[in-house]
């Protein structure tokens, strides 16, 4: 158990410190520097603003310091805005954490009940609709989902306003999000609640007596959410990536939409900035979630 | 001799047959036909005919090849029928005609019109225009076709470096097979959207001087890049997969045996382990051409994707965003396109898996 634990932080670790070095190299390899701009200043300016940004430096030694700062929670200065970029991350990510949030919430939700309402109900009308709608789901990009939606519900129908800055616009992020991790939810609810409530032990309550819906909350469903757990890990991953394009289409000035403002703009301090912060936060994420799934279940062993 | 026969009383216990109460003709060889009609056994089946004749009996999936098929068509045929190109600006009369923007589906411009009233033939916009002048239907054509040949491309690319590092890892075993697989689950653990895009920025930049006047520039280098993104990341899933199929079928008595007889390690991957292992590869094969799809169009939305003026079905829907209120046709042409790719292939993936894999079998 220890050992498990300890290795897979240890993977963990590496991962993120490759991550910060790919990011990090890949950035210094783009020709073109930060000062190169058009309105370049002049050659004793520009050392001097080497200098003060360690630019003049060997890039292993910039890499070096880069880590030092980040380690002390340090992401530098985006070269658009000037602003520290720690504090454009901390802001931005109040609202991507709240939209994901939502949004996983609601995939996890509506995905659990609809499983379950399908494996109750197999090979009746409601088991095909869902396996068909669920089907359909997984095949609509977000950002295609996101654009429709949009050009339905705020465009044709006006049931939305199409910018505002307050938090009551996040009905249609959210559906955006969280229709393709709500479809994966459902299948795998409906698998794995099939497959539990094949198990002998459901046999033996409801021979015993069992009132049928214990059986199938207690004996059933409780059994059938471990393989989701293992889910979690991949679906905040896809949220947070999703989040890129949707933040981006529904204007909400979240994480998403700085890296993809970051892009655009060629500000390189910010991509590596939320690259690297993402990419840890999605780490870490698959490891907590696998670490639960073998807490969870006892019957897991560690190897 | 006749005569003595019957006259022959036969004993009535006797089991012996009474001849006479049959005609010679009877004792006749039997015919083809009638031969036929004893067989019980239907004829021997391969694996690879079995499994055929589950996937015909699969309605989606059958369907979802005949879409498949008649989306290719379109995109083969479609641009020579269509006299127009995917960067070409609409003229009439050789002069370029700046009329043509944004035209509806089935409409002409107001020069097209006036060159109709004097006599000529024109190919009609089956879904008009875009803010450039270019007729929309040539480049959803031409989306779809770059967005299928990234989606099979990148697919093959994984394939040969899974089934290569896989092979291997699984068949040397050991502590190669530790290290190969710690490398493995590194990459498997990097966020893959953040990566792509990250390295689909820094490679645009790095490569371009690179394949400068070489016969890859005509690609475009995001082309490129993508491809490169492709290999470097996406192959993680289907090593692991071929190396699982390796390890069992490594125990089996068929291998101990062609290893027995001198065969070498090279020859047992090629003809013992790889065809054995064939249908799950062919299966997670025909589920990645969906996901790389999905993987380009983002991509492209996010304008990272391929390089313009060449469209991807992506860069498309991207576009589209810009004129939503007034032209919603042109964000709903390319995202059904999309959807009908991606959930043709999956269908078709999942109806393979249940037709070739032996495991699902009941």
């Amino acid at each position: 158990m220890a050992k498990y634990v300890v290795k897979r932080i240890l993977l963990a670790i590496v991962t993120v410190f490759i991550i910060c070095a790919i990011t990090f190299f890949g950035m210094n390899a783009i020709p073109g520097g930060p000062f190169d701009s058009e309105k370049a200043p002049s050659p004793e300016v520009k050392a001097v603003l080497m200098e003060r940004y360690n630019l003049d430096k060997p890039v292993i030694v910039q890499f070096g310091l880069y880590l030092k700062n980040l380690a002390h929670g340090d992401f530098g200065v985006s070269l658009k805005t000037g602003r520290d970029i720690m504090k454009t991350i901390s802001e931005s990510f109040a609202v991507s954490a709240k939209l994901g949030g939502m949004a996983a919430a609601v995939a996890l939700a509506c995905g659990i009940v609809f499983g379950s309402i399908a494996a109750l109900n197999r090979n009746k009308w409601p088991d095909r609709l869902i396996v068909f709608l669920s089907t359909l789901a997984t095949a609509v990009p977000s950002f295609v989902l996101a654009t429709l939606l949009l050009l339905v519900f705020c465009i044709q129908l006006g049931w939305f306003p199409v910018f505002s800055t307050d938090s009551q616009n996040y009905v249609l992020p959210v559906i955006a999000l969280s229709l393709y991790p709500m479809a994966y939810t459902t299948r795998l609810t409906k698998t794995s609640m099939l497959d539990a409530l094949g198990q002998d032990y459901v046999r033996t309550a409801r021979a015993k007596g069992v009132a049928p819906v214990k059986v199938i909350f207690k004996h059933g469903l409780r059994n059938a959410l471990i393989p989701v757990i293992t889910y979690a890990g991949p679906m905040i991953a896809y949220i947070l990536t999703g989040s890129l394009v949707v933040e981006n289409i529904f204007t909400i000035g979240g994480l998403g939409s700085k890296f993809v403002t970051g892009i655009t703009n060629r500000d390189y301090p910010m991509v590596m900035a939320t690259t690297i912060f993402l990419a840890t936060l999605m780490v870490v994420m698959n490891l907590i979630c696998d670490l639960v799934y073998k807490l969870v279940d006892p019957r897991i062993t560690f190897d | 001799m006749a005569d003595k026969n019957n006259d022959f009383k036969k004993n009535p216990f006797s089991l012996q047959v009474d001849l006479s109460r049959f005609s010679p003709s009877q004792f006749d060889l039997a015919t083809e036909e009638e031969k036929a009609q004893q067989e019980v056994m239907s004829e021997s089946t391969t694996f690879f005919k079995d499994g055929m004749r589950r996937l015909k009996k699969n309605p989606l999936a059958m369907m979802s090849i005949v879409v498949l098929v008649l989306i290719v068509l379109a995109c083969v045929v479609g641009p020579m029928v269509v006299p127009y190109g995917y960067e070409e600006m609409i003229s009439v009369n050789g002069r370029r005609d700046k009329t043509a923007k944004n035209l509806m589906p089935f409409t002409w411009s107001k020069n097209e019109q006036k060159a109709i009233d004097e006599g000529q033939k024109l190919f009609p916009h089956i879904l008009g225009t875009d803010e450039q002048c270019r007729d929309y239907f040539v480049r959803i054509l031409y989306g779809t076709r770059v967005s299928l040949a990234v989606g099979l491309f990148a697919s093959i690319i994984v394939l040969i470096i899974g089934l290569l590092y896989g092979s291997v890892a699984g068949y040397a075993g050991g502590r190669v097979d530790l290290i190969m697989m710690r490398i493995v689950d590194i990459i498997y653990s990097l966020p893959d959207m953040l990566m792509v895009i990250l390295l689909s920025v820094i490679m645009k930049e790095t490569l371009a001087p690179l394949i400068q006047n070489t016969v890859l520039a005509g690609l475009g280098v995001n082309m490129i890049s993508l491809f490169l993104v492709f290999a470097l990341l996406y192959w993680v899933s289907m090593a692991r997969l071929v190396r699982g199929q390796i390890l069992t079928i490594k125990e089996n008595e068929y291998i101990l045996a062609a290893r027995s007889i001198g065969a070498k390690p090279a020859r047992i991957i090629r003809q013992h382990i790889i065809p054995n292992c064939l249908s799950v590869i062919i299966i997670s094969t025909a589920l990645q051409v969906p996901s790389a799809i999905f993987t380009e169009s983002f991509l492209s939305f996010l304008g990272m994707g391929v390089q313009a003026p060449m469209p991807s079905l992506g860069s498309l829907a991207n576009a589209a965003r810009s004129g939503l209120q007034s032209y919603p046709h042109k964000l709903v042409f390319p995202a059904v396109v999309i959807c009908l790719i991606v959930l043709s292939f999956n269908l078709l993936g999942d109806g393979l898996r249940d037709a070739f894999d032996p495991k699902l079998r009941r």
